[in-house]
């Protein structure tokens, strides 16, 4: 017996499919978006801004247009033409008293300090009639060599062409200043990218510093925690759960609280080394504060539930009877622990490096009050752009490359362990 | 990039917007400072009187001086601060960048009546303060005078705390070296200078210990950690209140002032002027100096003050003797380059 559907009717069934499919897509897509927009509004379009503020060169296009088209004939080694000094004077009659004129002198400082007051120097002199003509009571003169004489009155930095050079070096919308800088490099006269000279800046030692500190930090709290995870996977349920509130408790506690604490108890004077003292382990107090151990000591005790919890999560789901099936089997215990067991919690060490990597990577808090002034993150100096010079082009240019940094890490990491990143 | 902009923009103003929803017509007057002890000065002294006077709300936010937030407000067009204290790098910075308002002073008050340094194109100043040397009393049998005696470890040994960054810390170092206060910034504007300072600097680099925080000097002082340390002259006196012994060292200060600015386009105008008019008049700034151990800046409230209160203060006659007034200009022109040159010199 056979059922034959008219033709019709297929085409019916293929149109109410493809209706009842294009609707779960749709329901599906519901679903998924309200994170996808709250991805793109928290994720996507910051570090998007991000990268574009770290290249993001506006100033001087926007408010010398006229001297950078004069400038297009200068050979950069001599100063320049009378016509760039009246192109600039005009640039400067506009820009003068509006706010530009801040954020114009504050990007041209950057090339070389003191520009900033030179600039406004110029202005306010500018703004005033110039003073020869009012002496002898001729009409102003005009002319463009009477503007360039009138610069070389104001100020005789106007003759040298590496500050001219600094607005030519700045004729596009977007430039590489921040980043390079943020290397420790810059360009010379020539647009050749060079060091900048020794001593000037150690943003490198700075980056290295931040993911040495990060790895060592990492390092301690694998040692810590993997024995402590397995200890409380190994408890009874009450008893481990008395143990993971004493370890949740100061992880809930304000951060600054626990500096604070530690500040207690690491100086001079203070606890641990008044112990050590009376039990006679030193003669006199070892500096445990603003030095890096104070700062690896903290970021170990703060960042330690980050490593314990995803190890202990993955160490609860292992059935201990693999272990005893090795040894049942011959193997010595601490062979059948390290061959059978730890390999199965290899996904929890993954997830807690991982983290607790990440995590120290951005710290800033910590070693800003526990560490020296060698001891210092990146993530002080992206604050420092940030909120104390308002230099956002280097705060994001530094976020930039720390990022960079990270991924790569992290690709390193991916390639070596031949696993996506999941927590336990 | 264009498109950014505009949406970034429009992302914060609705945050802002939905942060003080309606705040923006017919809101209270919104005094913003750095809170803490010299808040509760400035409640005492400026809030109180003046609410009681105008019959009208005052409320008051702290914040900790970074003026993100002020550019973010101004460019947004919704401004919800009214008046705000700032330090002087951001007053000369944010007034060529047009975050504030250019004070109208037929409004706020007589440029004579005040001193010199607190009359600017933006602000007015608030109160003088101070960074000095300060000691333990109690641990060092001879007191030292000047920055030649904090460099000198072998008549007064011990560690010596100082703010871990290049602004005061420089200056100090060319002090130390016999540069007397005025020829100060003369000497650092030049790189023989910078080099001369960072040198000096490098000579007391093994026993120094580098704070962060404005708490943590009298703190250290207290511990024992270090002998002598730099430090704001109001701490030390608010930790001698508690009953430490604490001494200051007023030769060679470096001084400096707060200002009040009203961001540019703030719909409370004519009210926040009314506050810094009330807030830099004799009275209410010879309370405030009562309060906590800040100069006043208008000339008349120096004479309302008793001797006991002018032995603390930073512009007191005698104080401010052999005193340093800290350069705007230089720490605009140069801060970020010493501040890098700084690190780099902290990691060697």
């Amino acid at each position: 017996m056979t059922v034959t559907i008219p033709e019709h009717n297929t085409h019916a069934i293929k149109l109410a499919m493809r209706r009842a499919e294009r609707k779960r897509k749709w329901r599906a897509f519901l679903l998924v978006a309200p994170l996808a927009v709250f991805l793109l509004i928290i994720f996507v379009i910051p570090i998007g801004a991000l990268l574009e503020r770290a290249v993001d060169n506006p100033e001087v296009i926007d408010n010398l247009p006229h001297t950078l088209v004069a400038l297009k004939s200068w050979d950069g080694k001599t100063t320049p033409d009378p016509a760039a000094f009246a192109a600039l004077d005009s640039d400067l009659k506009k820009v003068s008293g509006t706010s530009s004129a801040g954020t114009l002198a504050r990007r041209l400082n950057y090339e070389i300090p003191g520009y900033r007051s030179l600039l406004f120097k110029t202005m306010r002199h500018l703004a005033r009639p110039a003073p020869n003509d009012q002496a002898d009571g001729n009409p102003p003169a005009s002319g463009e060599a009477a503007i360039k004489d009138r610069f070389m009155q104001i100020d005789k930095r106007w003759a040298e062409p590496r500050f001219w050079h600094a607005i030519v070096k700045n004729d596009s919308a977007y430039s590489s200043y921040y980043l390079l800088a943020s290397m420790d490099l810059k360009r010379n006269m020539n647009g050749d990218i060079v060091h900048v000279p020794a001593g000037a800046s150690a943003f490198r030692d700075i980056y290295g510093r931040t993911f040495v500190i990060s790895i060592v930090v990492t390092l301690l709290t694998l040692i810590l925690a993997y024995p402590l995870a397995y200890w409380i996977s190994r408890l009874p349920k009450r008893r481990a759960n008395l143990v993971m509130i004493c370890i949740l408790i100061p992880f809930w506690t304000s951060i600054l609280v626990r500096i604070a604490a530690w500040i207690v108890l690491l100086q001079r004077q203070g606890l641990i080394n008044k112990a050590l003292m009376d039990l006679g382990v030193t003669g006199s107090p070892l500096a445990l504060l603003f030095n890096r151990t104070g700062v690896y000591i903290a970021m170990t005790h703060i960042l330690l539930p980050f490593m314990l919890l995803p190890i202990y999560s993955v160490m609860q789901s292992v059935p201990n009877t693999y272990q005893r099936a090795a040894i049942s089997l011959g193997s010595h215990p601490f062979s059948a622990f390290w061959r059978v067991y730890v390999p199965q919690t290899f996904p929890g060490i993954g997830a807690g490096t991982l983290l607790v990597f990440i995590i120290a990577v951005g710290y800033y808090i910590t070693p800003a009050l526990l560490g020296g002034a060698s001891d210092q993150m990146i993530s002080y100096y992206v604050a420092y752009f940030t909120n104390q010079t308002i230099n956002w082009g280097m705060a994001s240019a530094l976020g930039f490359i720390l990022l960079l940094g990270t991924l790569l890490l992290y690709s390193l990491y991916r390639r070596l362990s031949g696993r996506e990143l999941g927590l336990g | 990039m264009k498109t950014c902009k505009v949406f970034c923009a429009l992302a914060l103003g609705s945050a802002i917007m939905a942060l003080g929803t309606g705040a923006s017509y017919a809101r209270d007057l919104t005094v913003v400072n750095f809170g803490g002890a010299n808040g509760d000065a400035q409640n005492v002294a400026f809030i109180k009187p003046l609410e009681k006077k105008m019959g009208k709300n005052i409320l008051v936010v702290a914040y900790n001086g970074e003026q993100a937030k002020v550019k973010a407000m101004v460019e947004t067009h919704n401004v919800v601060w009214d008046a705000v204290e700032v330090e002087t790098g951001e007053l000369g910075r944010g007034c060529d960048e047009g975050l504030y308002e250019k004070l109208d002073w037929a409004h706020i008050g007589k440029k004579t009546d005040f001193i010199p340094e607190a009359v600017r194109q933006c602000g007015i100043g608030a109160f003088v303060w101070s960074t000095v040397l300060a000691y333990n009393g109690k641990s060092l049998k001879t007191a030292p005078h000047s920055w030649a005696d904090f460099w000198n470890v072998k008549k007064f040994p011990g560690k010596r705390g100082m703010r871990k960054g290049a602004r005061y810390n420089l200056e100090f170092a060319l002090m130390a070296d016999g540069v007397a206060p005025k020829d100060v910034y003369k000497v650092l504007s030049t790189p023989a200078g910078v080099d001369r300072a960072f040198k000096k600097l490098t000579e007391l680099k093994p026993d120094i210990q580098w704070w962060e925080a404005g708490a943590q000097p009298p703190q250290m002082l207290a511990a024992g950690d270090v002998t002598m340390s730099t430090a704001y002259n109001g701490r030390i006196s608010a930790a001698n209140k508690d009953g430490q012994s604490l001494k200051i060292v007023w030769n060679q200060n470096i001084y400096d002032l707060d200002y009040w600015v009203i961001p540019a386009g703030s719909p409370n105008k004519a009210l926040a002027e009314k506050f810094i008019k009330f807030a830099t008049s004799p009275g209410p700034q010879a309370v405030y100096s009562q309060q906590i151990p800040y100069g006043p800046v208008n000339k008349h409230a120096i004479g309302k003050l008793d001797k006991k209160t002018l032995a603390d203060l930073p512009n007191s006659p005698e104080n401010g003797k052999n005193a340093l007034l800290s350069s705007y200009e230089f720490w605009a022109d140069h801060g970020e380059e010493l501040e890098q040159r700084f690190t780099a010199w902290s990691t060697q």
